[in-house]
């Protein structure tokens, strides 16, 4: 039961008359023999009944509630098992849902076809962390409030596959400089990118990461877990530097630029890092990359975008293929 | 494999002459923007523009045939071309950029289209990325002293410089002419080349550059769906003169000898880095 459904019950009392038009819907609604598979959503009851509730704005008088989750399964169309995926909100300013959200209709394509989003603190109305195949974790994690570290470790049992979604998860980024003193939690000072509390599979940094980015790994773990053989691996090996990534710790500066390219004899001076930067902290001199510190925020960007921080063939030397395999899951011209 | 994927492989040049004035070899690069300009499939190209410096090129936006003009010929130096791609779709506006670049650049912008996390809005706007073929790269000063120490040739006074044959050359405006063999210049090749296993821009739309091809003429490969859209377009419209690879001098064998040299060469680097120190290595960035 979320917020939603008892706010629902109290704006829309159950003595309230049954609109007439809307009457027909649970009625007649036919047992689909087209669904392919009988257990649409095997996760907790929550999900099914939560989603009801977040439309209620098609027949709010309705007395039977029961009647809902059917109504539910019957709508969804009968595509190929979804994956769940949840949005974990912990220390951030939301940048990263917000480019989630900002791939428009493509967010459309990605849950009608791809993904259940069955835990998102804006989006959808469900209010305990449920099991989900992928967790999209935003922002870092504030030791000082005992409901966020429950939360991470929560995610962590709760999730196959945890993703840090953005730099603030990943390397703590702005949250790096934090001391506390902000209303209305001036308690709050101490801050820790997730890597530091739990295990964490795949790494997507940026700050915010593109809406592209997370379309693209969204389709990819669609692929790994619900994939044929050859999907599978694409996605495996598509997945495996974001996943080294995370395995590379959880601190992340524009000297990475020079500690791990420039002083490893890589760089080869494409400026893919000064375009990269969000805050603009990084301008080409000698042909290398020079890093305003300064001005950095720690997101670890440059160093993710960087084709000499990892570049792997068996993906790249697709790209033309991939690039369209994505636009045509996708529907095509989404951008 | 040493030359990428590509469906079909041509000797071509510019038709038009103005190009050819100015052009290092064929004229492909700036022909070729110039066609895409006019048919509204790019709105820009992100090309090496003049520099403060002799020689020393910085990335532009080039929106007409004009600045594309200015921007002829190779400097053989660090350009950081792909720097300026984010900033052609911002302060530029552009939809549909162009852009050239080495062939490590090239792969930097299809990181930038599959891994484009800090990359926003830009990976599906690059409507056109053309590759030349590159051996090595100079940083400016490394460039500094082999034209003015080696060759004895002030900068300001070169009128072009190219690699070919086996020589360094510099020629100046009054008809001087300096080379140096490229064992000399060896030594000033940018670290970062050493552990680049591509040669002829494997993953461009379009790559071209001179090798294979008589003098005055370039090699084209044409490789993307989008690259062969464009390319039988400029075909049809006369913008190309082209001659059969397979009848042309040095012809594809050079450029497979030449590819498969660096690729031998710099996987040896590689394979070397692993045991750099004692019991220690360098990073490799392809794995």
């Amino acid at each position: 039961m979320g917020l939603l459904s008892d706010l629902m019950e109290k704006i829309f009392p159950k003595n309230k008359p049954v609109d007439p038009k809307a009457a027909p819907g649970p009625v007649t609604v036919p047992e689909p023999a087209a669904v392919p598979k009988p257990a649409a959503v095997p996760e907790p009851g929550t999900v099914p009944e939560s989603r009801p509730e977040a439309k209620p704005a098609v027949k709010p008088g309705d007395v039977k509630v029961e009647k809902k989750p059917e109504i539910i399964e019957t709508e969804e169309k009968p595509v190929a098992e979804k994956i769940t995926i949840g949005h974990v909100h912990m220390s951030g300013c939301t940048g990263c849902l917000v480019s989630l959200a900002d791939n428009y209709e493509g967010l459309f394509t990605l849950l009608d076809n791809y993904a259940d989003l069955n835990y998102c603190l804006t989006l959808a109305d469900v209010r305990d962390i449920p099991k989900m195949d992928v967790a999209l974790v935003e922002g870092s994690v504030c030791i000082n409030d005992p409901h966020s570290v429950a939360d991470i470790k929560k995610t962590r049992e709760n999730a196959t596959i945890v993703v840090a979604l953005g730099s603030c998860a990943a390397y703590g980024n702005i949250t790096r400089f934090s001391r506390g003193g902000q209303w209305n939690q001036p308690q709050h000072e101490s801050y820790l990118p997730i890597g530091d509390l739990i295990d964490v599979d795949v790494y997507l940094p940026a700050c915010p990461p593109s809406p592209e980015s997370i379309k693209n790994v969204a389709v990819m773990a669609y692929l790994l877990l619900r994939g044929t053989d050859e999907q599978k691996e694409l996605a495996a090996a598509y997945l495996k530097p974001l996943m080294d990534l995370a395995k590379r710790g959880t601190e992340a500066c524009g000297c990475d630029l020079m500690f791990d390219v420039i002083n490893q004899g890589l760089c080869m001076g494409c400026g893919t890092c000064v375009a990269t930067c969000p805050v603009r902290a990084i301008t080409m001199v000698y042909g290398k990359p020079n890093i305003d510190s300064d001005l950095c925020i720690k997101c670890g960007a440059c160093y993710a975008q960087c084709p000499r921080s990892f570049f792997n063939f068996d993906v790249m030397n697709q790209f033309e293929a991939i690039g369209e395999a994505i636009d045509a899951a996708m529907g095509k011209g989404d951008e | 494999m040493v030359l990428g994927n590509y469906k079909n492989c041509v000797c071509a040049r510019a038709a038009d002459p103005a190009i050819l004035s100015a052009s290092q070899d064929g004229g492909i690069v700036t022909q070729l923007f110039a066609f895409a300009l006019e048919e509204g499939i790019i709105d820009g190209a992100v090309v090496a523009g003049q520099g403060d410096e002799p020689y020393k090129p910085e990335p532009v936006v080039a929106t007409t045939v004009a600045e594309l003009m200015e921007a002829r010929g190779t400097r053989y130096t660090i350009c950081p071309n792909v720097s300026m791609i984010k900033e052609a779709t911002r302060s530029y506006g552009l939809d549909k950029v162009g852009i050239v670049g080495t062939p490590c650049q090239i792969q930097a912008v299809r990181k930038a289209q599959l891994y484009p996390m800090g990359m926003r809005s830009v990976g599906s706007k690059v409507a056109l990325a053309i590759g030349i073929f590159c051996m090595e790269n100079f940083s400016y000063q490394g460039l500094e002293a082999m034209v003015e120490d080696l060759c004895n040739v002030k900068m300001e006074s070169a009128s072009k410089m190219d690699i070919g044959k086996g020589k360094f050359s510099v020629y100046t405006a009054r008809g001087a002419v300096s080379q140096i063999p490229l064992k000399l210049t060896n030594k000033f090749e940018q670290p970062g080349c050493k552990v680049c296993l591509d040669y002829v821009a494997n993953l461009a739309d379009v790559s071209t550059g001179s090798v294979g091809s008589p003098d005055g003429w370039s090699t084209v490969f044409v490789r993307t769906k989008a690259g062969e859209t464009l390319w039988g377009k400029a075909i049809e419209a006369g913008y190309f003169e082209t001659q059969s690879i397979e009848d042309v001098k040095p012809g594809l064998g050079l450029v497979t000898k030449l590819a498969t040299d660096k690729i031998t060469k710099n996987q040896k680097n590689l394979d070397e880095r692993a045991s750099f120190g004692v019991g220690k290595g360098l990073r490799n960035p392809y794995i």
